[in-house]
């Protein structure tokens, strides 16, 4: 590539990423500014106070608030990454009748927004008295159809003869899963476990209905709380609480790309 | 060592039309089986069915005394050996190879120690901490078998298990592969489309055709006695030339594709009943026409293709619309377009009837025949 050309496209390329990351940027800075400083509409703080992270902690059970979601995000990971697993392997090792069919019957779920199920599955876990639980916040979450597509998509590529193999070896059926499938597959297992924590960690609508007390709630609506508590929001305090949120997300991001790496290339099958 | 019996098996997959039918052999103990067809012909499928992956739909399967019909795969005695090799991934190639013992319970000391002698034996020893994918498509292979052998299953099947190799390498598993059946007495048997491989291996092969059985035998007997048109043109290198011929009674003599004439002996009279012939004739078996070939035997054609290999050639030329193919040794300056004059000698010509497909006359040439040890001084 020719001088000029690269010198346009660093540029370009600097040009996105600025754009892309001023928002969360922005907050960082706002985190350190004084109520007066933000008013100004600057940019670099004055000074560097921790004041604002301080008052989030005093403020908001933030900690109770980051191991509920914790809990949450695990639990709902761990449900997906069983529940779609074991259903994906039924859906391609297991022969029975109507397979295909129910399998579309089960993808086709994925056209019906989520919102529309809502009401019935609150209804649902009102009836349990799983409201202020956290099985109430994971539970609904587990059969997952993307995940199932996912799994099954890379399952299927791996050769019938391993299936074979370990028949004639004398493996089971789920032996075979558990020994077999879930080490080779490691790479969509991962990638599915990081979405799924993912949304989870981001999830506002269904945690604000099921709870309603400090209880089980999670960090999403302790952010919210932060910004309607007041008449006037104290925008320091509140992108300190953002700062903190995302905190472990980069973290998971950071570890999981490490992982996912190491699972693309080992788990090349040819 | 078992046997494996076959009564009678057929296969179906929806009920109306048999892809496998009327399948009645036993192979011995310790025997090295081979099944050879054309791709489609229900070979694979037949392997499938004796280990068990594949539901028999009609008759019986016998492994030693027992039926097998209804056992589970891990019940029959058998390992595998696959044509993609089907190693795991994720699992080194000791781990590979122990897998099976594993599930078997078998203590750790022994698996090890098994592991080893196998290692050693197909000369694996270096690469057992490796995983399949740092190894190449031999040492690939050699693993499979390695696997395939370890578990000391009397009966072994393998389903073409060296059509990804490269022809050197092919060569020399398969000398590997016969030499390791014959020291370790198991029972095998052996999927293959190629018939070098079954003709270089087998102590006795069958050849399937359309799911039925054409031929069962010793490889060489099958070479000089083919029971019908596709087994003579499907065994040997190239195939047998073949070509429609009609009787004549009168002259006693057949006239093949109406170019050529070829004397019937008196002895062999009983063959003019039936009019309308297959003949074919071996590329080896068609010789140079000399000065005492009589004018009616003498045939001269115009190659259209020629091979000359270093130790033999290679010529075809146009029989009456077949494409034949003559094989001579030594080296031979043709060219294409050459007018090449013939001779082809009733005993070396084997006779089909055209309507049944069966064999009427098997060459008899005693030149072309097998040699026995008395030459050697």
């Amino acid at each position: 590539m020719s001088f000029p050309k690269k010198i346009v496209f660093y540029f370009l390329l600097l040009f996105s990423a600025f754009l892309l990351f001023f928002p969360v940027m922005y907050a960082f800075m706002i985190s350190f500014m004084t109520g007066g400083e933000i008013m100004q509409g600057k940019f670099f703080p004055q000074t560097f106070t921790f004041d604002n992270y301080f008052r989030v902690f005093e403020r908001l059970p933030l900690m109770k608030y980051l191991i509920n979601s914790f809990v949450v995000s695990a639990g709902v990971m761990i449900g997906q990454l069983i529940v779609c697993s074991m259903a994906a392997y039924a859906f391609v090792f297991i022969s029975f009748k109507g397979r295909d069919f129910i399998f579309f019957l089960f993808i086709s779920t994925m056209m019906i927004p989520w919102e529309a199920t809502m009401i019935p599955n609150f209804f649902t876990i009102q009836k349990l008295d799983w409201t202020n639980t956290y099985q109430g916040l994971t539970v609904p979450f587990f059969a997952l159809a993307f995940g199932t597509f996912l799994l099954r998509q890379h399952f299927k590529t791996i050769p019938k003869e391993l299936f074979e193999a370990s028949q004639i070896a004398g493996l089971s059926r789920f032996a075979f899963f558990w020994r077999v499938i879930l080490p080779v597959s490691k790479t969509s297992l991962v990638t599915l476990g990081a979405y799924g924590f993912l949304t989870t960690w981001n999830m506002y609508l269904w945690p604000l209905l099921v709870t309603n007390n400090d209880q089980v709630r999670t960090v999403q609506i302790g952010l919210k709380q932060l910004q309607s508590q007041e008449v006037a929001t104290e925008w320091g305090v509140v992108m300190a609480g953002v700062i903190v949120v995302i905190i472990p997300t980069l973290l998971l991001l950071f570890i999981g790309q490490k992982q996912l790496q190491k699972g693309l290339t080992q788990g090349a099958l040819k | 060592m078992k046997k494996v019996e076959l009564l009678n098996v057929s296969k179906t997959y929806d009920k109306k039309t048999e892809v496998i039918s009327n399948i009645n052999v036993t192979i011995e103990p310790g025997e090295f089986f081979v099944l050879v067809g054309p791709s489609g012909c229900g070979k694979s499928t037949m392997l499938r069915m004796i280990a068990g992956l594949e539901d028999i739909t009609g008759g019986i399967l016998r492994i030693g005394e027992k039926e097998a019909n209804h056992l589970p795969p891990s019940k029959r005695d058998i390992s595998m050996v696959f044509q993609n090799y089907a190693l795991y991934p994720h699992l080194t190639v000791m781990e590979n190879i122990v897998f099976g013992l594993h599930v078997k319970k078998i203590p750790k000391l022994e698996r090890k120690t098994r592991c080893n002698d196998v290692a050693a034996m197909l000369g694996l020893s270096e690469y057992l901490n490796r995983k399949p994918r740092e190894l190449s498509g031999g040492q690939r292979q050699r693993v499979a078998l390695a696997r395939a052998i370890v578990n000391e299953a009397p009966i072994c099947l393998m389903d073409e298990p060296l059509s990804n190799l490269d022809a050197k390498l092919r060569a020399h598993m398969r000398s590997e592969i016969r030499q390791i059946q014959r020291r370790l007495g198991i029972t095998m048997i052996y999927v293959t489309h190629d018939q070098v491989e079954a003709m270089t291996m087998g102590d006795r092969i069958m050849i399937l055709h359309d799911g039925k059985i054409q031929q069962i035998g010793k490889p060489i007997d099958i070479y000089n006695h083919p029971a019908n048109p596709f087994v003579a043109t499907f065994i040997g290198s190239p195939p047998m030339n073949i070509a429609e011929g009609v009787m004549n009674e009168m002259q006693s003599e057949i006239l093949i594709a109406d170019i050529c004439k070829i004397k019937i002996p008196d002895e062999d009279s009983r063959l003019l009943q039936t009019k309308q012939v297959l003949v074919g004739i071996r590329p080896e078996h068609i010789k140079a026409a000399s000065k005492e070939t009589s004018h009616e035997s003498r045939m001269v054609v115009e190659a259209i293709n020629v091979e000359i290999l270093g130790n033999e050639t290679i010529f075809s030329f146009k029989v009456g619309g077949h494409e034949w193919m003559a094989k001579w040794n030594g080296q031979w300056r043709l060219q294409v377009g050459d007018r090449i004059p013939i001779q082809m000698k009733y005993e070396s010509i084997c006779l089909f009837d055209r309507k049944t497909n069966e064999r009427i006359k098997a060459p008899t040439d005693i030149e072309n025949f097998i040699l026995d040890k008395e030459v050697f001084l």
